[in-house]
């Protein structure tokens, strides 16, 4: 990967480095070529970092002090919240940490709609990208059930009673899956193991994410390959570092603000009542980050067929770099995908309301039309747009689109584009 | 920078909308001036000690507190009882304990580590007692209702005839704030029903108050030095950012790069 041998100055260092290269590695993370035209957008990979890496050290904590057995877990909660040193502080960082972690994540999935990140040469980063993004879903899904609250429970028993679905098998899964005939003590115990367990192996991801990046390098807001290291470039220390940093400290304001001031409102309040399979709730809604999945999934009338349509709206993403015909990455110079793609952020917020809304009427209808939107922006927009579409020039470099002012305005040498 | 400050706006506006909109109870709540919303929101020590003596003369006799203890009446950030004060409340009390050395259980005054007594020996008692309604554990029942404080506060002074129309059952009551109006619980406050030894006036709305938030401060005892320290956190995170902001602008100079 480095563009150059990297030899340590001091011989103790040259002798460590010739058996385990790590200086080698340290020296590639810090003198990383990167486009120096990235914007804010970009920065939402190190705010990711930060938000697994709180998720782990805190989550660390809260496993001394919490009991994972359905008699005590409500009250092992409640003693975290109470009688640990700093135990409110750790646990509303954790679980408003998960409400920030998807936030960020969004960002970055959207990020990379917009720019066409996903595209060849980065379909294997884009690939890890949706397993970790699978992975953190189950994993906020799982840590949810953990303080045993009405909505853990009950949450739990919808999402678990989807398998049920599967012909033949179903209940077997189900049963399977709960280690009992319900919900119950056998759940908890292993959904808390599973928790435990999935963060870490989202660091391993994440950092095949990282390795898949620096082969090809980051795409940037113009889309075009570039030459590393050039005059496109900066080192990655310490021009992206500081930027990050920068970006990361305005990211923890907002995390800050929702810790020390509104720490439950991104929760629900039937949380906040032990589980009881007696009493089933009003409404059972899962996190606002999982609404427009559950949208989709109640808009189909069939259960089987709705989980399908759930999954296959996550999974539709892998397809992404093959379902997207356009040579053209970034969105910058595709005046018509710029259109379809507000509308898709338009569709997901949509689908996210009604998500929230009692699955009738109305809300029924609407969340159907979305459902079939997302899947059309997907199956019918992107191939058909890539090969439609009246692109704008693109520039040859960075430099060039910088001096030019607005990548827009770009005097292209090309007239004919990268398109055709 | 700029567009993606607007983009940011926008994303939160639109997503503050949908969240707000999810509270789709349309009632609207009796409104009082908490002196423990906003920064630097604290509890007003008198109100929370008032509150305190709601809940035991009115509400303890059937809403248990299992998470509380009687030292925390003392502690930091509470209604700041005096140590002798939360010992002579605990030695109030009989508790249970047990078994001694010859393996019987005993009562005996409490103390400042027991919890606070619970007015029935389980939940089957307490639904027995109350027409086959449990009264909810009061611990964190502020954090488990949707409208928090107002709701309670509320809900408290909710009490009226039921409209024409709605027959109710023995043992049944109409609150307008109640989640489909039908309550369990009779009408509890009265004017002048406890004796406020401050000399304050215990009409129902002051008693609704103190009772409520001597409940927020029940379900998170920790407010005070949450928001203490939440200030202080982000005036850190907001001068760090500019310090920040400065080296990134010197550092990024070297490069012709708007930054």
């Amino acid at each position: 990967m480095s563009d150059h041998e990297y030899i340590p100055k001091s011989k103790v260092g040259k002798w460590f480095n010739d058996r385990l290269p790590l200086l080698t590695l340290a020296n590639h993370l810090t003198d990383y070529p990167t486009p120096k035209n990235l914007n804010y957008w970009w920065t939402f990979g190190g705010i990711l970092t930060f938000c697994l890496l709180t998720q782990i050290v805190t989550g660390l904590v809260l496993a001394m002090h919490y009991i994972a057995h359905a008699d005590m877990a409500f009250d092992s909660v409640e003693h975290i919240m109470r009688d640990v040193n700093y135990g409110w502080l750790i646990r509303y960082i954790h679980a408003n940490g998960a409400s920030m972690f998807f936030l960020a994540v969004y960002i970055h999935i959207f990020r990379s709609l917009f720019y066409g990140s996903y595209k060849s040469p980065r379909e294997i980063i884009w690939i890890i990208g949706i397993i970790i993004y699978l992975l953190m879903m189950a994993a906020a899904f799982m840590g949810y059930v953990l303080p045993w609250g009405q909505m853990s429970f009950w949450g739990a028993t919808v999402i678990t009673n989807l398998f049920s679905a599967i012909p033949l098998v179903g209940e077997g899964i189900v049963t399977w899956l709960w280690g009992g005939y319900s919900v119950d003590n056998p759940t908890l115990t292993r959904f808390f193991t599973l928790h435990y367990l999935i963060p870490f192996l989202i660091l391993g991801l994440v950092v095949l994410h990282i390795w898949a990046l620096h082969v090809p390098g980051n795409n940037n807001p113009v889309g075009i390959d570039i030459k590393k290291p050039s005059k496109d470039t900066v080192p990655f220390h310490p021009y992206i570092v500081i930027k990050d940093g920068f970006a990361l400290l305005m990211f923890m304001i907002v995390f800050a603000f929702f810790v020390f001031y509104t720490p439950n409102i991104l929760g629900h309040a039937d949380n906040y009542i032990e589980a009881d399979p007696l009493v089933t709730p009003a409404h059972i809604v899962p996190e606002w980050y999982l609404l427009p999945f559950y949208a989709i999934l109640r808009s189909v009338p069939d259960k089987l067929l709705g989980v399908v349509a759930m999954l296959a709206a996550i999974f539709i993403l892998a397809a992404l770099p093959w379902l997207d015909t356009s040579k053209i990455r970034s969105a910058v110079f595709r005046p018509l995908y710029r259109q379809f793609y507000w509308i898709l952020v338009v569709d997901v917020l949509v689908l996210g309301y009604v998500g929230a809304m009692p699955a009738e009427g109305l809300y029924l209808l609407i969340a159907r039309v979305a459902t079939v939107y997302y899947f059309l922006h997907f199956l019918v927009v992107l191939p058909v747009l890539g090969l439609k579409e009246r692109t704008l020039p693109v520039p040859l470099s960075i430099t060039e689109s910088v001096l030019g002012g607005s990548p827009n305005l770009a005097t292209a040498k090309n007239k004919e584009s990268l398109n055709n | 920078m700029k567009n993606f400050l607007r983009s940011i706006f926008l994303i939160i506006f639109l997503a503050g909308f949908q969240y707000n909109s999810n509270a789709a109870e349309k009632v609207e709540y009796l409104k009082t001036d908490w002196s423990f919303k906003g920064l630097f929101g604290k509890f007003d020590r008198a109100s929370l000690q008032r509150g305190y003596q709601v809940y035991t003369e009115v509400c303890s006799s059937c809403h248990s507190m299992k998470y509380l203890s009687y030292r925390n009446l003392a502690e930091k950030g509470g209604p700041e009882f005096t140590e002798l004060q939360a010992k002579a409340i605990a030695a109030s009390f009989e508790v249970k304990d047990g078994p001694n050395e010859d393996g019987e259980m005993f009562t005996r005054p409490g103390k400042l580590s027991d919890k606070f007594v619970m007015p029935y020996e389980n939940i089957k008692a307490a639904q027995a007692a109350n027409g086959g309604a449990y009264p909810p554990d009061m611990s964190v029942l502020v954090k488990a209702r949707g409208g928090g404080v107002d709701y309670i506060y509320s809900l408290l002074q909710g009490y009226e005839d039921p409209p024409a129309g709605i027959t109710l059952d023995d043992g049944v009551y109409y609150n307008k704030y109640m989640y489909g109006n039908k309550i369990k619980m009779a009408n509890q406050l009265s004017d002048g029903l406890v004796e406020y030894s401050d000399g304050t006036k215990a009409s129902v709305e002051q008693m609704s108050k103190d009772v409520t938030t001597f409940l927020m401060w029940a379900a998170e005892p920790h407010l005070e030095s949450r928001h203490q320290m939440g200030f202080k956190a982000i005036v850190y995170l907001i001068i760090l950012t500019i310090l920040v902001y400065f080296s990134m602008k010197r550092i990024w100079s070297r490069i012709k790069t708007e930054v």
